[in-house]
């Protein structure tokens, strides 16, 4: 009840600040009648435009599509399905992505793996890409980070049907351009800090050999 | 009947005691809403008690946040329409319920007390089926007038779907008040949009005007309706976030920032340092944007279009700074319960410093070009104008009644994250027109800007950006790989949602155009039982016929971008 009412302090406002005077335009002056500010807003405009024409560097219009902006690594584009080192889909038919979905954009069936240690993997797995509010949930909720985003944002249809995006499409691209990469649970720069603090776990384990103690408690640690 | 001391110490619950046993009962004890005092009362009573409260010098209510239904199948009474007051001079806030039954669903309306009620309650009505009586215009405000039922009462089925033809458009039967005889022009009735570039979204302004002048007009919206607070009844609290940022596009992280703040405060969870620090300074680039955006339309409307390319520029940086945060631009859903949803990159601080250095000049830019330029001072001073008065009573806030000579603003009445701990002033104009208003979001801009530029010069806070509660939020992948119980957390989030203890709570935010408030109710599963968003351009495009009154169609237009309407928000 107390953190509603407001501050006793607040309510003779002193952050209030009074611009009555310097802001009302009125009286307008002769000059003011006469249109002449106007010339002022010109220059305005034409340095704006002698600098568009000279300083093309600082140019904020890009030439699309030819050029692109870019974007940062982060961005939440196209989805990617990821894949093991032998080319087969990472996913296991979890369906955590599904149930994140805000949108219900996924559709997974799940079948049984040949190999026992995976259980399952997606025989569908397709994300309508026009129902998709590319929030993210799906990468936030996927335990094997085989959901990730690209930067890819352009991505046009000629048909509904089309939008629905399977399986091989999601495998297909981007998988081995890291610069396409976007959203996913781990960015370049925490990468760094995860190699370093891996160098430091190495370096723990050797010094403990070195001196002879049991590997596991460093390990543990 | 409230205990003498209560009576004693606070006002408001002297006036209730002048009421009937058993018509105005605090809601206190388990169970009671604990953010504001709530009253139950009777309808009987409704409007002598908010007249009361209105009127007395003690207590001075005199602003209606919002009047939303809430939907209890189970309960004998079963529908509640919500009314949340403040009073401006006390700072104080009050809610009263009214239950009324399902046979029997009738409230007085509080228009004759309130203006700004009109359109809320013409919502509940929509949404509810619960009449207003003496109403002056009681019809479906977001629905179409061919839809059957009620949406968010609790037994119609969310999937279910209508096909409704245009064959029964609405008319609006406009008025002319009994005036000049001598026009010596004819009357004609002029119908702008649905579909209208001039109408920036979806609106349909029907007026009548006599030669150039609005004799008489009608509003008519809910072309961009997506059923939000409906939806929201069937995700989890955490899906919840990308549909907040559809509310006000212009600036969707603030509309993250108010919803994860109510159901923070709902839960009881204290946000990481960190965390807040990146909120108070991303939302407010969100304010500047979405003030470049407001400014930029109204002034493109009265054809000054090269503000517009400027407005833009400043727009576009910031997109780039949000997506280098999140990853979109637009629809951000940069927040999560507890925190944010990825740490902040480590180019933060050099972006905003960046954007700081590059948004000044571009806005000095457009000063010089329109401040003292004759054709827009002659399209906007005194075109449009409410006194600040009329405008707390059409239940105004943000920009639009600081232009009219109230400060009333969130970040300063009830402070939350950073504001108060940084050094910035409330700018207040006293027009009450569409230049003062142009005028207020400039100078809002600058002071959004020192806030920013403080809290960089503190330095990013250290620690991580989101709570580490793992009944809250994922734990990382890290810890989510490599510990079961870890594991099992993250499975059960998703699976399950946040588990949210039963209670209601409203909290406010400062939007970009006004108060944003959340009201929710949570049952304790793991999804809203209702959710109503206190959108801040409802109650001000209510205002837009009344408003228009004596001026021409082109000066609508130009006023209308300068109100900031928002259909995502208006419409929800």
């Amino acid at each position: 009840m107390t953190e509603l009412e407001a501050r006793p302090e607040a309510l003779q406002l002193p952050g209030v600040q009074d611009h009555p005077k310097e802001v009302r335009p009125r009286p307008m002056s002769l000059g003011e009648r006469l249109y002449l500010p106007l010339l002022a807003g010109m220059t305005v405009t034409l340095r704006h435009f002698f600098q568009n024409i000279f300083r093309t560097r600082e140019r904020v219009t890009i030439q699309y599509p030819e050029e692109r902006r870019d974007y940062s690594h982060r961005y939440r584009g196209h989805h990617i399905l990821t894949t093991r080192p032998d080319g087969s889909v990472r996913c296991v038919a979890c369906f955590l992505c599904a149930t994140a979905c805000p949108a219900d954009c996924i559709h997974i069936e799940a079948g049984e793996h040949h190999d026992v240690n995976v259980e399952k993997y997606p025989v569908v797995y397709e994300i309508d890409m026009l129902r998709c509010v590319f929030c993210g949930y799906c990468v936030d909720a996927c335990p094997e980070e085989a959901i990730i985003m690209s930067n890819n944002y352009d991505m046009a249809f000629y048909s509904r049907s089309q939008s629905i995006v399977g399986k091989e499409d999601l495998m297909k691209p981007f998988t081995f351009d890291p610069g396409k990469l976007g959203y996913r649970p781990r960015f370049p720069e925490e990468e760094e800090k995860r190699a370093a603090m891996r160098r430091e776990a190495f370096d723990l384990v050797a010094a403990a050999k070195a001196k002879g103690e049991p590997q596991s408690r460093v390990a543990a640690g | 009947m409230p205990p003498e001391a209560a009576v004693a110490l606070d006002p408001a619950a002297a006036i209730a005691a002048g009421f009937p046993e058993g018509s105005v009962v605090p809601q206190e004890g388990p169970g009671a809403p604990t953010d504001q005092p709530t009253w139950v009362v009777r309808r009987e009573v409704l409007r002598d008690l908010c007249r009361a409260l209105r009127d007395n010098p003690k207590t001075r209510f005199d602003l209606l946040l919002d009047v939303c239904g809430v939907d209890y199948p189970e309960r004998e009474e079963r529908f509640e329409s919500v009314y949340h007051l403040y009073s401006m001079p006390r700072g104080r806030r009050l809610r009263l319920k009214v239950p009324v039954a399902e046979g029997d669903a009738r409230i007085p309306s509080v228009v004759p007390v309130w203006k700004g009620a009109d359109w809320f309650e013409r919502e509940v009505y929509d949404m509810f089926g619960v009449v207003f009586e003496d109403h002056p215009n009681l019809r479906r405000i977001l629905t179409h007038d061919g839809f059957q039922g009620h949406a968010l009462r609790k037994d119609y089925d969310p999937a279910r779907r209508w096909i409704l033809t245009e064959d029964k458009i609405y008319m609006p039967k406009l008025v002319a008040p009994p005036g000049r005889s001598d026009s010596m022009f004819e009357r004609m009735t002029i119908n702008i949009g649905p579909s209208h570039p001039a109408m920036h979204g979806t609106f349909r302004f029907v007026a009548m005007v006599d030669g150039e002048e609005i004799v008489a007009s009608e509003v008519e919206i809910g072309y961009l309706h997506r059923c939000m607070e409906k939806m929201s009844e069937t995700h989890t609290w955490q899906q919840v976030i990308p549909y907040t940022d559809r509310l006000n596009y212009c600036s969707s992280f603030i509309n993250n920032v108010a919803y994860c703040r109510t159901v923070e405060k709902l839960l009881g969870v204290e946000v990481p340092p960190k965390a807040v620090w990146a909120r108070t300074i991303l939302s407010e680039f969100s304010r500047v944007m979405d003030h470049c955006v407001a400014n930029g339309s109204s002034l493109v409307d009265t054809g000054a279009l090269t503000n517009f390319w400027y407005f833009f520029q400043v727009r576009e940086e910031i997109y780039g700074l949000l997506e280098a945060v999140c990853g979109a631009r637009l629809t951000v859903s940069a927040c999560r319960i507890g925190g944010l949803l990825a740490d902040l990159p480590p180019d933060f601080v050099a972006r905003c410093r960046r954007l700081l250095e590059f948004i000044p000049p571009l806005i000095d830019d457009v000063e010089k070009l329109i401040d003292k330029n004759r054709i827009w001072i002659d399209r906007s001073v005194g075109i449009a104008a409410i006194s600040g008065e009329d405008a707390v009573n059409w239940s105004w806030t943000g920009p639009c009644l600081r232009a009219s000579g109230v400060a009333y603003d969130v970040r300063k009445a009830h402070p939350y994250d950073l504001y108060d701990t940084v050094d910035w002033q409330v700018p207040v104009l006293y027009g009450g027109d569409t230049y003062d208003r142009y005028k207020v979001r400039m100078l809002e801009i600058r002071q959004s800007l020192s806030i920013i530029r403080q809290l960089l010069d503190r330095g990013m806070p250290e620690g991580p950006f989101v709570v580490d509660d793992p009944h809250v939020a994922l734990p990382s992948k890290e810890a989510c790989y490599n510990q079961m119980e870890s594991m099992i957390y993250h499975f059960k989030l998703i699976m399950d949602g946040i588990q949210v203890p039963p209670g209601e709570t409203y909290l406010m935010t400062e939007g970009a155009n006004g108060e944003l408030g959340f009201y929710v109710v949570s049952d304790g599963s793991g999804k809203p039982y209702r959710l109503h968003v206190r959108a801040p351009c409802f109650p001000i495009f209510s205002t837009f016929s009344d408003l228009m009154r004596g001026h021409s169609i082109s000066d609508a237009i130009a006023t209308l971008g300068g109100l900031n309407v928002i259909a995502g928000e208006l419409e929800r």
